[in-house]
């Protein structure tokens, strides 16, 4: 089993995502340190993109603060060698393709086996293409996670087969953000996965408030909040440790007194 | 090889939310393209509403001039809203109908594209929202004013570069949100698989229409063919055709703002490297870390930092070549076409018409140049007239 898949045993994960050197590489490498302190079982480091379609506005934003204050996927590499060896959390990064492709496939994934990321997320990559980089994520052991919309249908039992470390099932439709209602019948989206595989489900879009967490919980085996954690950010920049720390410890908290 | 691939450009690089869309699109395409109802109809608004065929004309006076091969015009400019636009968003929102989508949404970069698709929605009773880079949307401000006039509402995009990839990013964004009702009509050959290929395929009419009027006019095929390139539709629309004519020269010319060694400009096979964006891998204009380079034309329909991935397949391949022209030149031949013939081009054909002024001189007085004028360039009058310094605002 992964260190990722790992990471849901007996408990009901709290995912946790920043966009990297957001607004400065000190603050994410403090962030990461304080987000996995406050509880946080997994956390997501994006790479920030010129260009992320599958973003709302608020990830847009950070990753245009963390582009202009000179971050760069070496940078972030670096950053994360320094964090290994201090934390235990599993690490993954949130990256469009093309930042992977240009910097080389295989030198990309064999960094991530160096500096210590477990699993990579590409939101523009879907089943169909996913061979761009399946067999070197195999080689060097980095779970390449799989996205499952509820526009999936047919294609659950397709991707959820092939998954590793966990799947992320997203909420809604549309980009990332902060949503006020989530309509989609997500238990029956699990209980789809669950049919061809028992690895973990993770929800993630639209998630803030404990009372979403608790309810996205409850047919799945983990929440991942994003939009709510960089509107922090956003906020207080480099005084954003403690309030975000704040944030997962209440939500983690929250999820743990929830299904005790 | 897998589908929807040119080479190994192509694809289908989107979110898998967007993934049910396109494979429904991909499904109904393969279906209407061999139904006679369909193809009977759209014909029937290419002939009667767009104006086809489109005229070709001989620019004797151009020839003349330059003293060198034989100039032919095609004059896609002369369709219904000006500009070559039109013929594959009949074909879209034709396609969008019987897929019962009840609304467009589209990308616009000069808003030709865009224009063209409020006109096929307003034609055929379909919602239509637009989106167009903010700087775009002042710089073509008329464009804007005609769109919705023709009853689609224009979003101004305000994020990134506030151009042309910027605006496909929102339609993107949209589209994941909303497509139960909603087809994207993407305007250029570009995107993920199945649009390069029903973009191509709604265009080749260019290609096929030259062929026949220049046998009609010559009894022969053409030695160059030359179109402006940005995503690229125009310029496959009339390469298309010629492909296994192995003796017709195919020239795409892209745009290359203030010179391809000044970070000011669009032209990506010039300057670009393979990557994956927008769907597709293609060439792109990028940094060393995979960022997209905020590019820059003075042309908004041409100022775009990847090209359509048949013509980076045909690049490679040597089977087209591409080829840079400056703000200057194509300036220089917008003014020089409108002089020299009485027609006003399109910035982004203008610069087609730059490179057959250079190419011209060179060729034999037997030989002939076939120039794709993509659009007419009434829409540009006002930001020629202010980069040759004169205060006009629309």
């Amino acid at each position: 089993m992964s260190k990722i898949t790992k990471a849901f045993e007996n408990r009901k994960a709290f995912i946790a995502f920043i966009t990297g050197g957001d607004p400065d590489l000190e603050t994410t490498e403090k962030l990461v340190y304080a987000m996995a302190e406050a509880g946080a079982d997994l956390i997501e480091i994006g790479i920030p993109f010129s260009d992320p379609v599958a973003e709302g506005i608020v990830i847009q934003e950070a990753d245009e603060r963390a582009l202009q204050g000179g971050c760069t996927t070496d940078k972030l590499f670096d950053m994360v060698a320094r964090i290994r060896p201090k934390t235990d959390v599993p690490l993954l990064f949130m990256t469009y393709l093309n930042p992977v492709y240009t910097y080389g496939k295989e030198k990309f994934l064999r960094r991530c086996t160096e500096c210590g990321i477990e699993g990579i997320i590409v939101p523009d990559m879907p089943f169909e293409e996913k061979d761009e980089l399946a067999e070197l994520c195999e080689l060097y052991g980095v779970d390449l996670i799989s996205m499952i919309t509820p526009t999936s249908e047919k294609r659950i039992a397709l991707i959820a087969e092939e998954a590793k470390g966990f799947i992320y099932c997203v909420s809604s439709l549309g980009v990332t953000g902060v949503r006020s209602e989530i309509t989609t019948d997500i238990g029956r989206m699990v209980r789809k996965v669950r049919e061809v595989t028992s690895i973990p489900c993770a929800i993630g879009f639209g998630i803030a408030t404990l009372d979403q967490a608790g309810r996205m919980a409850k047919v799945a085996d983990g929440v991942i909040v994003g939009s709510a954690i960089v509107k922090l950010v956003a906020k207080f920049g480099k005084d954003s440790i403690e309030p975000v720390s704040e944030y997962v410890r209440s939500m983690k908290k929250g999820l743990e007194d929830t299904f005790k | 090889m897998k589908k929807g691939r040119f080479g190994s450009y192509g694809g289908q690089y989107i979110p898998e939310t967007l993934m049910s869309a396109v494979l429904e699109l991909e499904e109904a395409y393969e279906f209407y393209k061999n139904d006679p109802d369909f193809q009977n109809e759209l014909a029937g608004l290419l002939k009667d509403y767009a104006g086809r065929p489109s005229l070709f004309y001989y620019a004797e006076k151009m020839t003349k001039a330059l003293g060198g091969a034989k100039i032919y015009l095609k004059r896609e400019d002369l369709n219904h809203t000006g500009s070559h636009k039109i013929n594959n968003v009949l074909g879209q929102v034709l396609l969008a109908k019987r897929m019962a989508k009840t609304r467009v949404i589209a990308e616009t970069g000069a808003g030709q594209h865009g224009v063209a698709t409020a006109t096929a929605a307003a034609l055929m009773d379909m919602e239509c929202e637009i989106y167009m880079g903010k700087e775009d949307t002042e710089r073509q401000a008329l464009n804007v004013f005609r769109m919705e006039l023709l009853g689609a509402k224009v979003h101004p995009v305000t994020s990134g570069t506030m151009t042309l990839k910027d605006a496909v990013n929102e339609t993107m964004r949209e589209w994941t949100a909303r497509m139960h009702d909603t087809h994207y009509v993407l305007g250029s050959v570009m995107g993920p698989h199945p649009f390069p290929t029903i973009v191509r395929d709604f265009q080749k009419v260019i290609g096929k229409e030259i062929k026949e009027q220049l046998m009609e006019a010559e009894g022969k095929l053409p030695d160059v063919v030359i179109a402006c390139v940005g995503g690229g539709s125009n310029a496959i629309g009339c390469f298309y055709e010629f492909i296994q004519d192995l003796s017709v020269k195919l020239i795409g010319c892209e745009a290359a703002g203030l010179g391809v060694d000044n970070p000011k400009n669009a032209a990506t096979i010039a300057n670009g490297t393979v990557g994956v964006f927008h769907g597709m891998k293609s060439y792109f204009c990028q940094d060393e870390y995979g960022q997209i380079a905020p590019v820059y034309s003075i042309s908004a329909g041409l100022d775009y930092p990847g090209i359509g991935p048949e013509h980076a397949q045909l690049s490679d391949a040597n089977r087209a070549q591409y080829v840079p022209i400056t703000d200057e030149e194509a300036v220089s031949a917008f003014e020089y076409l409108s002089r020299t013939e009485g027609i006003i081009p399109a910035i982004e054909s203008a610069h087609a018409v730059a490179y057959a002024r250079e190419m011209a001189p060179k060729m034999n007085k037997d030989q002939i140049i076939v120039i794709n004028i993509s659009g007419r360039g009434d829409k540009d009058v006002a930001a020629i007239a202010r980069y040759k310094g004169v205060a006009l605002y629309e």
